[in-house]
């Protein structure tokens, strides 16, 4: 892994984010930003893929389960080759291609349509499944929110999973503590939810997610765990890397206004510079 | 296996004995089941592709979207169980994940409509064919007889995109001849020709409705009979046919009079043909306990029924 090609590919990816939910005027750019590392180390470290064959049977798959931060994956997807960054300021747009949830019939890299909550994780059991049928080694990675854990589904095919033994399946659990209506704590906690998704059998990994080395560590032991999938439960800051949005539930659903947007572009910029230093 | 005329054969065992037969030919047809296997009758699969066959446990909603999951990699998967779970239950399910992005994903949906019977009404389905109508690309189809049912298990699986297919858990008697039946999604049959009124039936309800054709002819009245297997697309043509030949059409369906056949019907001739109809169906009520042959005749849906119906209607009482 070189941690800076990461740091610096995950800057572009933040930018790309703001960029397009301020040209969007919606989208939900919190939690895109809080699994911004996240997607940065699946699609330019971790997953076996190809911009340009995005439907080779053999990839690894993706399934944002929190679809609506469909802004970090289309950043992350668009930074990665698959389609031009520009266009990331379609988003939204009537006519665009790329839609307020993943579309997986539109989107070059998106493999499964997604955004009702609850629903995605379901599809990646599905899909690493099939490569267990056909006794294909490819592998299956989940993006779930803390808050859309509290679906029932989730647990539904979390059992299915770990009764399946699904050990080709990483479930990582995007743990930024907040929801629409507040602190997942205040709505419904879903916490312990390390506990819960042992006690579905399957191999739990604590991280912080927006820390490389820690990432890095998580995937390779989720890739070396057998006879189990992996949920890696990866802490993580809402609105990480723009200063007035970390943490706060406000900036969960929301588009910076033009003098946000500029203060955001801002506080990117000095975390770049930072990185050339 | 070969069935003649007059043979009684519930249709989810069709679906049964049609997945066992197509899964010889197609490698990539896959069976999901949500422990109904022994009631949905894929259980019969299960027994000749053990590996093909994955019980995903009382989860339906989760066993929707697993097969939606698995259509991406290259599998025909058909989820099987009852249409309360299937399309009530999983209704959002089927809708985002297999009907949005239009997934090759297959719903067997059995044990529709009152004659489930002793179960009652939590487990009468009469609400599925407008749940399912309502989703764009999804086909619906709703077999009449086993050589029907196990020809649309077949279409289903040639038919590239969603598609829901109704079983009943009632046994119903053989009206097609295996050797000449020929079955194409979108394309319903004239059973039988008449000139004053036309029933146009779908499911269990067109063999009672066959029969019906032959009381009201007692008395009388020369009913045409029309089996529509496939509620979407609808055969629009051959509806609009019957509706200016004979003028007075009959919708005939084991399901609510709302967002059914009769629904489908009465949109295609409100918008092209006006004629008028009536609704034989579940009079937005829910059924209830009992035998399933007591509970067709309690609520007008056997041949008795819906020659009553239909001779009070053409009588104007």
């Amino acid at each position: 892994m070189d941690k800076l090609k990461l740091q610096k590919a995950a800057l572009e990816v933040r930018k790309g984010i703001i960029e397009a939910v301020h040209s969007a005027k919606a989208g939900h750019p919190g939690g895109s930003l809080s699994a911004a590392d996240i997607f940065t180390y699946l699609y330019f470290e971790e997953m076996n893929i190809d911009p340009k064959e995005p439907k080779n049977p053999n990839r690894d798959r993706f399934v944002l389960s929190k679809g609506h931060t469909a802004p970090g994956l289309y950043s992350a997807l668009a930074n990665r080759g698959y389609f031009p960054v520009e266009d990331l300021l379609t988003l939204r747009k009537l006519g665009s291609y790329l839609q307020g949830h993943p579309d997986m019939k539109h989107i070059p890299g998106v493999d499964m349509s997604s955004g009702s909550l609850g629903q995605g994780l379901s599809c990646a059991v599905g899909m690493a499944l099939g490569a267990k049928l056909t006794n294909k080694d490819y592998r299956v990675y989940a993006l779930c929110g803390d808050g859309e854990i509290e679906e029932g589904q989730i647990w539904e095919a979390a059992m299915f999973a770990g009764h399946r033994k699904l050990d080709n399946l990483v479930v990582i659990v995007d743990n930024n503590n907040l929801q629409i209506d507040g602190s997942i704590t205040e709505v419904c906690s879903p916490y312990p939810i390390d506990k819960k998704f042992e006690a579905f059998n399957f191999h739990v990994i604590n991280v912080d997610g927006n820390d490389f080395e820690d990432l890095d560590r998580a995937f390779k032991e989720a890739r070396n765990t057998k006879g189990m999938p992996t949920a890696i439960i990866a802490k993580t800051v809402k609105g990480k890397g723009v200063s007035f949005m970390e943490n706060s539930v406000g900036w969960h659903g929301k588009a910076p206004n033009d003098e946000e947007y500029a203060l955001a572009m801002e506080d990117l910029r000095r975390v770049g510079e930072a990185l050339c230093q | 296996m070969s069935v003649v005329k007059g043979d009684k054969i519930a249709t989810r065992e069709s679906y049964g004995n049609a997945l066992a037969e197509l899964g010889k030919e197609y490698e990539n047809l896959l069976v999901l089941d949500a422990d109904l296997a022994a009631a949905t009758k894929t259980g019969t699969f299960k027994k000749v592709f053990p590996n093909r066959h994955i019980d995903c446990g009382i989860a339906e909603a989760n066993m929707t979207g697993i097969a939606a999951g698995l259509s991406t990699c290259g599998f025909v998967p058909f989820i099987s169980t009852f249409a309360m779970f299937a399309a009530g239950r999983a209704f959002e399910q089927v809708r985002n994940a297999i009907g949005y992005p239009k997934l090759n994903v297959k719903i067997g949906a059995t044990h529709a409509g009152i004659s489930v019977g002793e179960d009652g009404a939590s487990h009468q389905c009469n609400e599925d064919i407008a749940l399912m109508r309502t989703i764009p690309g999804m086909v619906v189809i709703n077999p009449c007889d086993d050589v029907e049912a196990r020809a649309a298990v077949k279409a289903a699986y040639l038919h590239e995109g969603p598609v829901y297919l109704r079983f009943g858990r009632l046994a119903v008697p053989v009206i097609h001849d295996e050797e000449t039946y020929q079955f194409r999604i979108g394309k319903g049959e004239q059973l039988r020709d008449g000139s004053m009124c036309t029933i146009i039936a779908t499911g269990l309800c067109v063999s009672e409705s066959l029969a019906a054709a032959e009381l009201l002819m007692e008395k009388g009245i020369d009913a045409q009979v029309i089996n529509i297997h496939t509620i979407k697309p609808l055969d629009e043509a051959l509806v609009i046919e019957a509706a200016k030949k004979t003028g007075r059409i009959f919708t005939v369906e084991e399901h609510s009079v709302i967002g059914g056949l009769g629904a489908a019907v009465s949109e295609v001739l409100g918008d092209k043909l006006p004629t008028r109809i009536t609704r034989i169906g579940m009079n937005d009520v829910f059924g209830e306990s009992g035998p399933a042959k007591e509970l067709l005749h309690k609520y007008e849906l056997d041949a008795e029924g819906i020659a009553n119906r239909i001779e009070r209607e053409m009588r104007g009482q």
